[in-house]
């Protein structure tokens, strides 16, 4: 059977995670193909970190680098959490190869996206 | 350079010594062809008489984050700011050689130059959270400030705690809409400017000076 393999990854499965092991694993994931569903997504810290190893592990006409999306942060957070310098929590993100997956539309509660299982990357 | 330039940087470096203000690193980051260079290139040119770096149309002109020292603004009423200047590759989470073969580059220069533009976007998040005091978010203010990208760097800048300023550029487009910017980002300030012709960029001055200070 043809077809893109999705993961959704719990919340509890990410918390017993470290920010190096969560990153691995999505890499791992997309450059396989998958596309990887986070119940929550990545801290800003997590975020920059994945953008600078996507980029260190993209290579020509095999690995073009990843598509991301998030809902947006809820706004604010409580003033109780701000004042103790929490950052609003992170929302459902999906990320996929840039090859294979396209985002739609996006707003403040859908996330719209295209997935292709072809090989757009072959030369 | 033209003597009004060399005079306005003299004035500039006296007053910071005088007043001992802080020596900041703020970083011009933003998604590619945003128009962090000509920015750089203004600043620098308006305070030094010197420029940075190129520009092109072709995304990912800049591939190598540059460091541009010891420029001095002085606000309306005279207080002053001395700052390096980061000028980075745009941010991007994907990067495919074959966009750049698409503006006439042969398939070797379009592998090298993708190859370079990788490393310099690694680079300009390592400079992110080890070496910038404050950043100026570049925006083009014809294109939709939603991008995820968008939002991730905001994220990632206010994790950090830095002070940000976001820059809409090309106001002189008629496609800019600066007020999109502004309902996407309403915690942060947000300036209008043309980089080109220069419009509005002195109260981009003013602002970096109250806000970097």
């Amino acid at each position: 059977m043809q077809g893109v393999q999705i993961d959704l990854i719990s919340e509890e499965r990410l918390e017993n995670l470290t920010s190096m092991e969560k990153i691995r694993m999505i890499l791992d994931k997309v450059r396989e193909g998958t596309i990887v569903i986070l119940e929550r997504g990545l801290e800003p810290e997590e975020q920059s970190k994945l953008i600078e190893m996507t980029m260190r592990e993209i290579l020509p006409d095999d690995f073009n680098g990843i598509e991301m999306e998030t809902y947006p942060s809820k706004e604010g957070g409580h003033l109780f959490a701000r004042l103790l310098g929490k950052h609003p929590s992170t929302r459902l993100t999906v990320i996929g190869p840039a090859n294979q997956l396209r985002m739609i539309r996006k707003d403040r509660d859908l996330i719209s996206a295209w997935v292709s299982s072809g090989e757009p990357n072959a030369p | 350079m033209d003597i009004f330039t060399v005079t306005r940087g003299r004035i500039s470096r006296f007053l910071a010594a005088f007043f001992r203000k802080r020596h900041s690193r703020i970083g011009i980051y933003g998604p590619p062809n945003a128009g962090k260079t000509t920015l750089a290139n203004r600043i620098t040119k308006d305070w030094t008489g010197e420029t940075v770096g190129e520009v092109s149309e072709i995304p990912h002109e800049t591939r190598r984050a540059y460091r541009k020292r010891d420029i001095c603004i002085t606000g309306a009423n005279g207080s002053s700011l001395t700052i390096d200047i980061v000028d980075t590759p745009g941010v991007t989470t994907k990067i495919d050689y074959k966009e750049f073969m698409e503006y006439g580059l042969p398939k070797e220069e379009a592998i090298a130059r993708a190859r370079e533009a990788t490393e310099g976007v690694a680079e300009a998040m390592h400079w992110l959270r080890e070496d910038i005091d404050g950043v100026i978010y570049m925006l083009d203010a014809t294109m939709d400030p939603f991008l995820q990208v968008n939002i991730m760097m905001i994220g990632i800048i206010e994790s950090r705690h830095l002070p940000v300023i976001i820059v809409a550029n090309k106001i002189d487009l008629p496609d800019a809409s600066p007020q999109r910017i502004r309902s996407a980002f309403p915690q942060h300030p947000v300036v209008p400017i043309s980089c080109i012709d220069g419009e509005n960029v002195e109260d981009l001055y003013e602002k970096m000076v109250s806000c970097f200070r």
